[in-house]
């Protein structure tokens, strides 16, 4: 096969709906009014906003073009470093639609719906056991909801022992949103430099752990892809000085089942459901955080929590050491609804099957592109490999270049410039849903821009070439950003 | 980005490992960043800076700055109370880029410890730290 995936075809331009639509054009119609008009109170009432009008057609037809300037999951390989752009099996829409869980209101009573109570209370069973971990919070809408429950807990623990503590370790491989959550509870976060082999070296966590650090934040495996083969020794360190140990789970899909979390140490964990468990990462959002926790620290966890006694579901507030509700209603239940029916379809042997395969695709590709591009560390990684410009600056070509000829290839681009630590770096995340074929493509097409960089370099600048928008000014962008639409002038 | 051997680091200034460069104006410091840092951020697309009046000690963030590529924080080379900022990055934050030591300037401060003067680099040293 050719390794230019992309090809022309016709796609159409599309203006903005303002410019589409025709006053009194309408894409719905209401049922009979069957209550007595009522005016809107005046301190309610204000000038209306400018929606365009539309019928329904129109509507379905723009927002249908537009999604086919897109790339998604199932148009293209998505080798989006640390977001595990799997492929979404179309079983998980399938459960998720069932009219039982999709037309379920919030507010109904318990007593009508407890299949979607059981299956919240069984997804956290079907996590606990998978991290290894006591007890499991739905709640959270998202990685870095989970991160922040994750620190309100480790607040809330220490103050509960009389002993608030003012810091946090963070290492310089750990996620970008780990100090940020951290900062949200008012620690300070404390960077711990990873050391030459790329992972965390015990000594520099006992260098700086002391009474008034509440606790690590460790990503395993870190956003270079290694493994943090110290984790247990440097938990140790941290549970001795009193601190707890928080593990950032966005890497997931890189241990699934192949590593008990608890015994090696980690006393909270988030997850991200759509990630590893196969759920739409959707036009960012909705997600959902789940985060685990340790049986001392479980009377911390979110409220309401979803308990079973006599045969029966309900929700419970009786949790008095609680952080607190962090969510509207019961967190995103249509995702919860999707990892279920994505575990309970793999199966306990196929999800250890994922991060066997998510790890070995990922070095294929390191082994297969480190004849042209610089490794960040030439040792095996686990589910993402990390390279670096450094070969093709000289011929005046950057990452950003790289990544946007990538898409005339027919490609998502990697993440580019994370992490931090590795200037220009890419950071390639194959997953285990891609063939050794579509590997193979994707390396031919690497390798090709790695040609085209030392004998054409203009080419990769002015990437890409076939998509129907060319490089976007990214600079006037950001300094000039115009956030809203307007309907045209008259 | 450019090599260093292509950067311009003028004689008459002072530099910390932050990339920060101070120019002593009769008794008050205008500090800026340097051309090695502007050029590698890229575009600058937001410079966010203190209110004036405010003290800050040696090594303290003061701002940051934002560049197509990356947010990064800016720090105090000297202690001191900050006597003005540079208004015009507010709306034209390329001036960072085109003239880091001319009009892209930053702050403006007043000393409060002159020793803290004598730890600042030379042109040369910090050159010679960016190739090392």
């Amino acid at each position: 096969m050719n390794p230019v995936q992309a090809a022309a075809g016709l796609v159409f331009e599309e203006p903005l709906l303002w410019e589409r639509g025709r006053p009194g054009r309408m894409g719905y119609s209401l049922p009979r009014r069957d209550v007595e008009e009522t005016p809107v109170p005046e301190a309610l009432a204000a000038e209306p906003p400018e929606i365009p009008e539309l019928s329904e057609v129109d509507l379905v037809r723009h927002y249908v073009r537009l999604s086919q300037w897109n790339v998604a999951v199932d148009t293209a390989m998505y080798p989006l470093g640390s977001c595990t752009m799997k492929y979404n099996p179309k079983t998980n829409e399938r459960q998720a639609a069932l009219p039982g869980f999709a037309l379920a209101h919030p507010l109904l009573p318990e007593a009508l719906c407890q299949g979607a109570l059981e299956l919240i209370a069984a997804l956290e069973c079907l996590l606990a056991e998978i991290t290894g971990l006591d007890a499991v919070s739905l709640q959270p809408g998202a990685g870095a909801q989970g991160e922040l429950a994750g620190m309100l807990i480790f607040h809330a623990f220490h103050r509960r022992q009389g002993r608030p503590r003012s810091k946090i370790l963070v290492p310089d491989t750990a996620h970008g949103t780990n100090p940020a959550s951290a900062a949200l509870c008012g620690y300070r976060a404390v960077p711990v430099a990873s050391g030459g082999q790329g992972i965390l070296e015990p000594e520099a966590v006992a260098r700086l752990m002391d009474e008034e650090t509440a606790g690590i934040m460790i990503t395993n495996p870190n956003t270079l892809g290694l493994f943090e083969g110290h984790v247990a020794e440097i938990a140790r360190i941290v549970h001795a000085k009193g601190g707890l140990v928080y593990g950032d789970g966005a890497n997931m899909n890189a241990v699934l089942g192949r590593v008990d979390l608890g015994r090696i140490g980690v006393d909270v964990l988030h997850l991200n459901l759509h990630k590893t468990f196969a759920t739409p990462h959707g036009g960012g959002g909705p997600g959902a955080g789940p985060v685990c926790v340790t049986r001392r620290l479980a009377p911390f966890l979110p409220v309401p929590r979803v308990v079973h006694r006599e045969g029966r579901f309900f929700w419970s507030e009786d949790f008095p050491l609680s952080i607190g509700k962090l969510q509207a209603f019961w967190g995103n239940f249509g995702v919860l609804v999707r990892a279920y029916a994505y575990i309970l379809s793999m199966g306990a042997n196929h999800l250890e099957e994922v991060s066997r395969l998510a790890v070995l695709n990922a070095n294929y590709l390191r082994v297969g592109l480190r004849g042209d591009y610089e490794p960040a560390h030439d040792r095996p990684c686990m589910h993402e490999c990390v390279f670096s410009d450094a070969r093709q600056r000289p011929h005046g070509v950057t990452t950003l270049d790289i990544a946007k000829r990538l898409m005339d290839y027919g490609f998502h681009p990697p993440t580019v410039y994370f992490p931090l630590v590795v200037p220009g770096a890419l950071m390639i995340e194959p997953t285990e849903t891609e063939s050794k074929e579509m590997l193979d493509l994707f390396l031919a097409a690497m390798a090709a821009i790695a040609a085209e960089a030392r004998e054409q370099p203009e080419l990769l600048r002015e990437a890409p070439r076939r998509c129907l928008r060319r490089r976007l000014d990214e600079v006037q962008a950001a300094r000039k950003p115009r956030l809203t639409g307007s309907p045209p002038a008259p | 980005m450019k090599p260093v051997s292509e950067l311009s680091f003028p004689e008459d200034l002072r530099y910390v490992e932050s990339h920060e460069w101070v120019r002593l104006e009769e008794g008050i410091a205008r500090i800026g960043i340097t051309d090695y840092a502007q050029d590698q951020l890229g575009d600058v697309v937001f410079v966010e800076l203190p209110e004036a009046g405010k003290t800050l000690a040696r090594g303290a963030a003061f701002g940051s700055v934002e560049s197509v590529k990356a947010v990064s924080e800016l720090y105090m080379p000297l202690s001191g109370r900050v006597v003005e900022v540079n208004a015009a990055l507010s709306s034209s934050p390329e001036l960072v880029n085109q003239s880091p030591y001319g009009e892209g300037w930053m702050i403006r401060v007043e000393p409060s410890a002159p020793a803290e003067l004598e730890g600042l680099l030379a042109a040369a040293d910090y050159r010679e730290r960016l190739k090392g």
